[in-house]
């Protein structure tokens, strides 16, 4: 996929210790391959997310292996599980303490859309505290479904204006 | 504490007060609120029910009175016996019961938890805070007029409200409740979801 904003280009023979690029393109290039999660694992969904940690599925091929239990030092929340009421704030606030850029990934039915705990308890989705960028369905999804959404997700910023928004900010 | 003869017999020669509860599997006994602490002493003491395996109570509906009944299971350890204790909350608007915390130790996050959800008052226990839902939630949800789906309220913490522009909404119910299909082999069909999927939020219930 080549577009103005993503591609990396270097090639060993011309240009050999320079590489001339976008700084775009290395932004995000470094954020891409270095997606630290920030794991919440509230339910059954934390369980494959461990899976997807392990040998066999191997999150670490996307470079996002390094799970960081303090939201310092973490890019991506993946908000595995159903969120109740009583954790919302929690949830919302150790999203607060991350710093900036953040992703979010709601995973699994409960963090999309309360999944079938429709009752009083529970939080209808986790969109309603914070910014969710990628929703993976499933009840729970399989440790490949939250391969694809980590790729999913990305995809997607491999296209952000990394550099405006770092000025901007 | 020596295992002795017939509960059925000797708990009732007593205390006369008690009467016989129609029950189904175990012996069980109704008792006047007030003696609910002196009868589950002596059963611990004298009659070797020596575990306390669960405190509750049943709302009976609006409009039943009494409506609340508290309820005791006790089990014997040693002669592996249970035994089920009733009282009837005096009132119908703030029921309350004796904490038995000093009996049972085990009582505590019991008795929590019925104040939570059914919003028994337990006089005198240590700590009557909620157990599952937060402080401030002004509502006991297990009670028979609340609905499953819960009632529009705000968020447990204002800050998060601030920030989320959100509140407490009552589930949207759509098609449900969400039940998985059991028997069924495709993953996929067996996955839990609404029985009538007629309707969901955006499509209204059909007539």
């Amino acid at each position: 996929m080549v577009s103005a904003n993503n591609e990396l280009v270097y090639d060993r023979s011309i240009e050999g210790n320079i590489v001339p690029t976008k700084l775009d393109a290395a932004i995000n290039w470094i954020r891409n391959n270095s997606m630290w999660p920030m794991p919440m694992g509230l339910a059954c969904c934390g369980i494959e997310l461990m899976a997807v940690g392990g040998s066999r599925f191997d999150i670490a091929r996307f470079g996002a292996e390094v799970m960081r239990f303090s939201p310092r030092q973490s890019d991506c929340m993946i908000v595995a599980g159903t969120v109740t009421y009583k954790m919302a704030p929690h949830v919302r606030r150790i999203y607060d303490q991350m710093s900036a850029p953040k992703w979010v990934i709601a995973m699994g039915a409960c963090a999309s859309s309360g999944g079938m705990y429709r009752s009083y308890a529970t939080l209808q989705g986790v969109d309603r505290i914070l910014p969710v960028d990628v929703y993976l369905s499933g009840c729970p999804p399989r440790p490949e479904a939250l391969l694809d959404a980590l790729v999913k997700l990305q995809q997607k910023v491999k296209n952000e204006r990394a550099l405006k928004r770092l000025v901007s900010a | 504490m020596t295992a002795p003869v017939d509960v059925s017999t000797a708990l009732p020669a007593k205390f006369p007060q008690i009467t016989p509860r129609a029950s189904a599997d175990i012996p069980a006994y109704n008792v006047p609120m007030a003696d609910a602490v002196a009868v589950l002493k002596t059963l611990r003491d004298e009659f070797a029910y020596d575990m306390l395996v669960d405190v509750t109570a049943i709302d009976w509906a609006e409009g039943a009175s009494p409506r609340f009944t508290v309820v005791w299971h006790l089990l014997s350890t040693t002669r592996h016996e249970y035994i089920r204790i009733a009282a009837d909350c005096a009132s119908d608007t703030e029921p309350s019961a004796p904490s038995i915390v000093s009996l049972w130790a085990a009582a505590d996050w019991h008795e929590r938890e019925t104040w939570d959800l059914l919003g028994i008052k337990f006089t005198d226990h240590p700590d009557l805070r909620r157990i599952l839902m937060w402080e401030g939630y002004p509502y006991h949800p297990l009670r028979k007029e609340f609905p499953l789906a819960g009632v529009e309220t705000e968020f447990p913490d204002p800050e998060i409200a601030e920030v989320s522009g959100g509140k407490v909404i009552a589930a949207p119910m759509a098609g449900g409740p969400f039940v998985a299909s059991p028997g069924e082999m495709n993953l996929t069909d067996a996955e839990p979801r609404a029985k009538d999927e007629s309707w969901n939020e955006k499509r209204e219930k059909p007539e």
